[in-house]
């Protein structure tokens, strides 16, 4: 009783809303737009006698729900409210879902306006819906062996991302992942993302992984490897890389027949680890990215892409030199290749990725003359996924380091992924290094064993392809 | 001195940009033309064309013999999205792997979430196996609004298309008499076709069968068919011994004679299950578009109730 009152109320006070919603409900045909402003007293009345009966529909659904789970032990637990709610707008009492099929004649379809009537009953429980997707995704790694030039821990919680996403208004979605670490916690992303803008533009504001060649856009736990290639760590700013505050444009640009390109255009405020630095108001870093793809057959396809990006750097810092005069600029050219048929698109996959990276750094030599270096640094990425649960990769890194390009490390891993289900994810991996050690003026060699364990509870949005 | 340099160029590049954005022509007008339909699948493809006929352009992103769970995000499939004047999908969150980035980077206003151009067919249809309790993953990929296979049942086709030909109706209000024919036309044959499929399948009612995912709940409510397991252990989670063990006892136990496998799933299992129990596996088509013969919705069901009968016939 006190909920068919609650249900009046609510009908009553949303008649506006209800006219707004309408118009979501395509092929709705027996309110008129106009009646659902000026509704009479007693259609509200036989409205909520509707709300009533479909009230007691839905307690009919639920004895009926716990009939079947006394007697069928393998449905779960008492419905909750406003699970049953969001069931009852779809369905009639009549058609519980039921893993025996009924003997009886198909009944009639039932009209489809039926099904679509908004339930606005338990508004409490609904508004829930209006939450955005959580996620949270546990990334615990443990290392094992000898490496004396970037050792890390033995064992941590390396991140807890969590993710909230949702669709803010007809024109716009916004996602944003936190993470949090040994160290703090951290935005890794947060931004607004117009979806409806004329002329086919693609508008992001917040902060972002900037679109600069293809592993800086990636997330840790959405990576093929458990760590970063040393590239990324030399030259590109480690695990965050190129991540700050700004804008980001992009469009379809046009392509011969099949081909896709697009376009990005991206400005930062100018901070992103030891890459960027941003020393006064208008060193604003800026990124550019092209990407060019086409299917090479429905199983087979190319993607390539070119990059560029420009900020301050911090080494004019602190010396007698305009701290404005010292930029970096990044370019960098990837190129991949995947394959996986679709008739078997969950047992088997190839994926092949290489990129290249050039850095250009202003910097001061050790006799304090103004200098550029010039490092370069690739990674080469190769995976197969051998059945539904196990991938096989291997990675080769070589880069110079971006303060002395004539340091080059070289390094290579070999990489082993399970899935027990597709929400969580156990990985090992092999890395050697041939590091230069900076101390002891000499190469040394590093072997290590890396392992990982991924979990994702929660609806997780879809990663970037 | 540098900074003017600087702002130069800063000034230079975004001009490059706004001249890379503005000169570059937007995409040609279709207002005029036949409204351009992309589908999830390739069902709603077939359901969309009976009804809009040589009046729409249709095309569907998964094809029919792909797992519709794990369609990859293509760019290549955003270059017909941005094109689109409607977008049904499966709903029910079967594309929520893949459709959601697609849509919100389509840069077209008229398919987003919610917007005129976003149909969502679960909408329309008779939605089977909805969890009434709390839901968990350790029912492995369950999906907490109902089964998204519903369009096996052909009621739910028919409701599914109903439903596009008021949305077409309303698009091209013009043509509406025409989707309104094609749509009688469409339920008059489907009706009849329903009658001699149900009359087909009236010899096995009742018969119990195994399916490899949960693909099939409408289809044995229409066609009367029992599902008594399934050869994942949970929905998403791939084959284990023990589970397999226990199905083949439950299978002798029950007398189950046939294993319903879709064409994305490993043959392996259920052929092991087959020899234990001298049950014979049957590959069935979800979709149109599963083998090259299933061109339209009436010969799906044509295809698989024929593989479901020889089936039965050989394994009595």
């Amino acid at each position: 009783m006190k909920r068919f009152s609650a249900v009046s109320l609510v009908v009553l006070f949303s008649v506006s809303a209800y006219a707004q919603e309408k118009p979501s409900i395509s092929g709705k045909q027996d309110v008129s737009p106009a009646g659902a402003a000026t509704i009479a007293p007693e259609e509200v009345r036989i409205r909520a006698l509707e709300e009533q009966v479909r009230t007691l529909a839905e307690e009919v659904a639920l004895l009926r729900g716990e009939l079947k789970t006394i007697r069928d032990t393998k449905s779960a637990d008492p419905a909750t409210g406003s699970r049953l709610l969001l069931a009852s707008t779809r369905m009639e009492p009549g058609v519980l879902p039921s893993s025996t099929p009924s003997t009886v004649a198909p009944v009639p379809a039932p009209e489809p306006q039926i099904a679509q009537t908004q339930t606005y009953g338990g508004a409490t429980s609904n508004a829930k819906l209006l939450n955005p997707d959580i996620s949270l995704i546990g990334d615990f790694i443990g290392t094992a062996g000898r490496n004396t030039i970037s050792p890390s821990r033995s064992l941590e919680l390396h991140e807890s991302e969590v993710g909230l996403q949702a669709i803010i208004d007809p024109y716009a979605r916004a996602d944003a992942f936190i993470s949090f670490g040994e160290e703090g916690v951290n935005v890794e992303e947060g931004y607004i993302t117009f979806t409806s803008l004329p002329a086919g533009l693609l508008l992001k504001v917040g902060k972002m992984r900037a679109e600069f060649g293809k592993v800086n856009t990636i997330h840790n736990h959405a990576l093929p490897f458990i760590d970063r290639p040393l590239v990324t760590n030399n030259l590109v700013g480690g695990e965050d890389g190129i991540d700050d505050a700004g804008i980001s444009l992009s469009r379809f640009l046009p392509a011969p027949k099949n081909w896709f390109l697009q376009g990005t255009a991206q400005v930062f405020r100018g901070d992103s680890s030891d890459v960027f630095t941003a020393n006064r108001r208008q060193d604003a870093s800026v990124v550019g990215h092209l990407r060019l793809y086409r299917d090479l057959g429905e199983s087979t396809n190319l993607d390539l892409g070119a990059s560029y990006a420009r900020g301050h750097n911090n080494a004019g810092v602190a010396t007698t030199f305009d701290p404005a005069n010292f930029l970096t600029n990044l370019y960098s050219a990837d190129a991949t290749l995947r394959w996986k048929p679709l008739r078997r698109a969950i047992y088997h996959s190839f994926l092949l990725r290489n990129e290249f990276f050039w850095s250009a750094r202003d910097q001061l030599s050790p006799l304090n003359v103004f200098q550029t270096q010039h490092a370069f640094g690739l990674y080469s990425d190769a995976e197969y996924r051998v059945n539904r649960r196990w991938t096989v990769g291997g990675r080769f890194d070589r880069s110079g380091r971006a303060t002395n390009a004539n340091l080059t490390d070289t390094g290579f891993s070999g990489i082993l992924t399970y899935w027990p289900s597709e929400f969580s994810q156990i990985r090992g991996q092999y890395r050697y290094g041939h590091l230069w050690d900076v101390p002891n003026d000499r190469f040394t060699n590093a072997n290590e064993f890396l392992f990982q364990f991924l979990f994702v509870m929660g609806a997780h949005g879809a990663h970037p392809f | 001195m540098r900074l003017t340099k600087m702002t130069t160029r800063i000034s230079a590049l975004l001009a490059a940009c706004a001249l890379i954005f503005t000169f570059v022509n937007p995409p040609a007008s279709r207002a005029d033309s036949k409204p351009h339909i992309m589908t999830a699948t390739t069902d709603l493809a077939a359901l969309a064309q009976e009804v809009g006929g040589e009046k729409v352009d249709v095309e569907s992103i998964a094809r029919g013999y792909q797992d519709p769970h794990f369609v990859e995000a293509k760019p290549s499939f955003l270059l017909k999205l941005r094109h689109a004047d409607l977008l049904i999908v499966v709903g029910l969150e079967l594309e929520i792997g893949w459709l959601p980035p697609l849509i919100s980077q389509s840069t077209n206003p008229k398919i987003q979430v919610g917007a005129p151009g976003y149909f969502d067919a679960s909408r329309f249809a008779k939605i089977l196996e909805i969890p009434t309790g709390q839901v968990t993953r350790a029912e492995g990929d369950v999906h907490p609004l109902g089964n998204p296979h519903y369009w096996l049942d052909p009621e739910n086709g028919l409701r599914i298309a109903k439903g596009i030909q008021n949305k077409l109706s309303e698009m091209r209000s013009g043509d509406s008499t025409y989707f309104a024919q094609r749509y009688d036309s469409f339920e008059q044959r489907l009706k009849q076709a329903d009658e001699k499929w149900l009359a087909e399948m009236k010899p096995y009612a009742g018969r119990k069968i195994v399916t490899y995912h949960r693909s099939w709940p409408n289809f044995a409510e229409h066609f009367h068919l029992d599902v008594v397991g399934y050869v994942e252990p949970r929905p998403g989670i791939p084959p284990s011994p023990q589970h397999t063990v226990e199905l083949i006892g439950q299978m002798k136990r029950d007398g189950v004679k046939v294993i319903v496998v879709e064409p994305y799933f490993d043959l392996k299992t259920p052929n092991a299950i087959a020899r234990d129990t001298g049950a014979q596996v049957v590959v069935l088509m979800p979709s149109v578009g599963g083998e090259k013969e299933i061109t339209d919705y009436f010969k799906l069901f044509d295809y698989d109730i024929a593989k479901l009968k020889q089936a039965f016939d050989t394994t009595k």
